[in-house]
């Protein structure tokens, strides 16, 4: 008996409480459903955590404290003078895409992160922010950022465009980045729980390789959330700094 | 040939690009140690891992494309 493999039925998206607005389609589906988890997990971690905030911290107290102190670390570090300002909005953007990677990790749950439209609205959403910011913050001056200073003016003529290209494919990169790791990782775990189903003996060995690769999908799933934060801290100090 | 088998072939070929990413995770973590066994107190660590993320990614992008291929088009 073979048993057919669909390593990619997992990425379906199901109408939960079907919805229609005029002509747009509104329902509240399972990705949604996965996105509103993660909003309460991360709102009750940090709210009930500091409600009864003691000097020595507790269990969750101490958890909330931890997370805090590594984003506020890395904006500081990454996002240079000035990058504390935006704190809130990045510990939001972290909290927000590592929920959503390990709670897809779950079993029969469903990641929101591994549809390219969902990373694609959060990596437009950093992008167009980071660019106002920059122009509210230095005006025309903004420009200098497309050309690095100390380089002779023919090479300018070569650079310019370069410059310009990397900076507009940014949010295409951030967000293939997490979507494309997302898929291929689930994607592996399914085709190989299928090679354990199918196989009747030896189902065991597909099953042990199951397991190794769900550990490295738990790193990917922390490093992913990491890399975007970090990247989009990268990219603010682009916009506060220029070069 | 038919579109169905050029499917097959290009999604294959989509899927070469793990070799460089292959290659430039083996480079991140062969300097990791080589630096951790000349300074064991360096604090470099982190970068790696960001280095491994970035280069591990370049090569998903193949990946990506692949099953574009082979489920999209």
């Amino acid at each position: 008996m073979a048993i057919e493999i669909k390593p990619l039925e997992q990425f379906t998206i199901e109408r939960l409480i079907p919805l229609h607005i005029g002509g747009l389609d509104v329902s509240y589906t399972n990705s949604a459903l996965l996105m509103t988890i993660a909003v309460a997990v991360v709102t009750a971690l940090i709210v009930l955590s500091s409600r009864a905030a003691r000097l020595v911290p507790g269990r969750w107290q101490s958890v909330a404290e931890m997370t805090y102190e590594f984003v506020a670390d890395m904006v500081e570090t990454n996002a240079g003078h000035g990058g504390m300002q935006y704190f809130s909005f990045i510990f939001t953007l972290f909290m927000f895409i590592l929920l959503g990677n390990v709670l897809g990790l779950i079993p029969y749950s469903f990641t929101f992160t591994s549809h390219i439209i969902v990373t694609f609205a959060l990596a437009v959403v950093v992008f167009i922010g980071v660019t106002i910011i920059g122009i509210a913050r230095h005006g025309w001056h903004f420009l200098t950022l497309f050309a690095p200073s100390g380089v002779p003016k023919v090479l300018l003529l070569l650079l310019v465009p370069i410059e310009l290209l990397s900076y507009c494919i940014r949010p295409f990169t951030l967000s293939i980045r997490l979507f494309a790791n997302m898929l291929a990782g689930h994607t592996m775990l399914a085709i190989f729980a299928g090679f354990a189903a199918s196989l009747p003996l030896f189902g065991i060995l597909p099953l042990g390789v199951d397991v190794l690769i769900y550990f490295l999908e738990l790193l990917v799933a922390v490093l992913q959330a990491y890399v975007f934060a970090i990247l989009t801290c990268l990219y603010l100090h682009d916009a506060l700094h220029l070069h | 040939m038919d579109l169905a088998s050029a499917k097959m072939i290009g999604a294959g070929l989509a899927c070469v690009a793990l070799v460089g990413a292959g290659i430039g995770i083996g480079n991140v973590f062969a300097a990791l140690i080589n630096a951790l066994a000349r300074n064991p107190a360096a604090q470099v660590t982190p970068f790696a891992f960001l280095g491994f993320a970035l280069a591990e990614a370049t090569g998903l992008f193949g990946l990506a494309i692949a099953f574009l291929i082979l489920f999209v088009f």
